[in-house]
């Protein structure tokens, strides 16, 4: 942060003797975003120190216990709930992109309504999918607490994500592609698979990776449709609580606090490493 | 053969694509068939401006919960607010290469990280200072926003036509005059795009606020007292409700379900006026 004010600052000061309002804003301006980035550097390192000395081999072990509250359950019913809800979706999400970008004819009113009901989803808070998985996967089709219950609820939260990171990808594929393809007699089905969906993978997957990260910090969706069993849900259909769900349970009972701190810490580098993978591949757009 | 192909698979992204369609009818449909009928037994009226929420009396009174739900957002917002649009206007027009490229990825892991470790934050930090209050709810939902806020602004600032700061400057302004009195200003309705996603994100946070409000069920007197949202409402209670307990909850639902398409839609219809 100082680094630019040594260069502006004494010019600026000259420059600005009489005027006091544009100090103030720039004074405001610096000091805003300050605050952003020092909130983010205080809870990161402030977690790390505090959780780091507490992670201990048996917070690893492989059954959970109330003495050793290992994290390894719920670490594994993390990666189940999300391999099984990205199965789901990123098929999903990507044909609807597919259909919007490449398909849909310029005016159709279906696509006006997807795109509405599209964006309705992406506001909807995670409680209120919570209570929806609840009352169909849960009470309706009888799927109960169960690891399949929080899978599909998941699956649906995060449809709009891929829906729209896909459809953002395909539109940045030159048209020339696509007018290069059909040229040489090529159909639209082979021209959509072979010419326009390579170049839009790593955008694609960056959105994935997104939605990786939504699935893995979610919890409200998750009380009350995976419940919170502590064991390995290998069987999708018993109930397993996910990581995030872990962490507040252990927080809120308040005797763990040690291992909610050890806990948080493997949740923030799990969610760190899943935000540089995907900036990473955004940049990789923007250049190639 | 292959038009034939041509023309199934045509169909399967058609059908993919109404998936988003089907789930919005489903969750309306689950929710207000589930919902309504709390509303209309309990009476629609006592239901919205009852002040008591009393299950074990079967009194089922949710104004304390809006009440609560607006009075965190709205605090979330002041504080909020002004520090997203500054950041963005710093990230947008005052910010050097080098520093960009840490304050973007920075703003990208703020909106990354979970609601359970804000929450747990706040229990750790904030509440041992403010309490299990309004006022730390609003304080950890304002940096939650801040990303949303920060985000939509700075698109919204940049798309801003260059020569409006150019041409104040020309005639004399300082350059931070020209950001906030030509181009923000001209930004407005992006921003208030940015400033209702963050509304809608505030009023539909749940572990957080569940983690460090208190929880209680009167009506908040002051900041520093402890407040129960529409959120934590269903959070809190799901688990042990039965019969019409349970679907007073889920009525809860469908009152932060028409709260949040209400924003939606306005967010939206904003979207819409800033195209045309």
């Amino acid at each position: 942060m100082n680094a630019i004010n040594n260069q502006t600052v004494k010019q600026k000061l000259k420059q600005y003797k009489n005027k006091p309002l544009s100090i103030i804003l720039l004074s405001l301006v610096i000091l805003s975003s300050a605050i952003t980035v020092l909130i983010l550097f205080f809870i990161i390192i402030y977690i790390l120190i505090k959780g780091i000395p507490h992670i201990t081999p048996s917070l690893f072990e492989f059954k959970y216990t109330s003495e050793n509250c290992s994290l390894t359950p719920a670490l594994i019913n993390t990666f189940i709930t999300t391999a099984l809800a990205l199965l789901i979706t990123v098929p999903l999400g990507i044909f609807s992109a597919v259909y919007l970008v490449e398909y849909a004819k310029r005016g159709n009113k279906i696509v006006g309504v997807i795109r509405m009901t599209t964006e309705t989803l992406s506001g909807i808070p995670s409680i209120i999918y919570g209570l929806f998985g609840y009352l169909f996967f849960v009470v309706q089709l009888k799927l109960k607490y169960s690891v399949l219950s929080g899978t599909l609820t998941l699956a649906i939260m995060i449809l709009p994500l891929i829906i729209r990171t896909t459809e953002e990808a395909l539109k940045s594929v030159p048209d020339s592609y696509r007018e290069g393809s059909f040229g040489l007699g090529a159909g639209k089905l082979r021209t959509v698979f072979k010419i326009v969906l390579p170049p839009a993978v790593p955008g694609i997957l960056s959105g994935v990776i997104l939605a990786t990260g939504r699935i893995v910090g979610e919890t409200a969706a998750l009380l009350y449709t995976a419940g919170t069993g502590t064991k390995a849900a290998w069987n999708i259909l018993k109930s397993g609580r996910t990581l995030s769900e872990h962490m507040y349970l252990l927080s809120s009972e308040g005797l763990y606090i040690d291992q909610s701190y050890a806990t948080a810490v493997v949740l923030i580098v799990i969610v760190a490493g899943l935000n540089a993978l995907s900036s990473f591949l955004a940049k990789k757009i923007t250049k190639g | 053969m292959s038009k034939y192909k041509e023309k199934i698979m045509g169909g399967i992204f058609l059908l993919a694509a109404c998936t988003s369609i089907i789930a919005v009818i489903l969750i309306c449909f689950f929710l207000f068939a589930n919902g309504i009928p709390a509303i209309k037994e309990i009476g629609i009226f006592k239901f919205l401006t009852g002040t008591d929420w009393r299950p074990s009396n079967d009194i089922y009174g949710i104004l304390p919960m809006i009440l609560g739900s607006i009075y965190v957002t709205a605090g979330a917002i002041i504080i909020g607010v002004p520090i997203g649009i500054f950041t963005a206007a710093f990230m947008a027009y005052f910010c050097p290469k080098k520093i960009y490229r840490i304050l973007k990825p920075a703003v990208n892991l703020l909106a990354g990280i979970p609601s359970v470790i804000y929450g747990f934050f706040g229990l750790v930090i904030l509440v041992p200072l403010t309490g299990n209050s309004m006022l730390t709810a609003s304080l950890i939902l304002a940096v939650m926003i801040l990303p949303s806020v920060i985000g939509v602004s700075e698109t919204a600032i940049k798309a801003v036509p260059k020569s409006y700061y150019e041409g104040a400057l020309a005639l004399g302004a300082t350059h931070e005059r020209s950001v906030f009195f030509t181009v923000i200003p001209a930004a407005k309705s992006g921003i208030f795009a940015g400033v209702v996603l963050g509304i809608g994100r505030a009023i539909g946070e749940t572990m957080a606020v569940m983690m460090v409000a208190g929880n209680s069920t009167a009506i908040p007197g002051s900041l520093f007292d402890g407040v129960r949202t529409l959120t934590t409402n269903i959070a809190i209670e799901m688990g042990y409700a039965q019969d019409l307990h349970r679907e007073a909850l889920i009525a809860t639902g469908v009152v932060l379900f028409v709260f949040i398409l209400i924003i939606n839609i306005s967010c939206s219809l904003i979207k819409r006026r800033n195209e045309n």
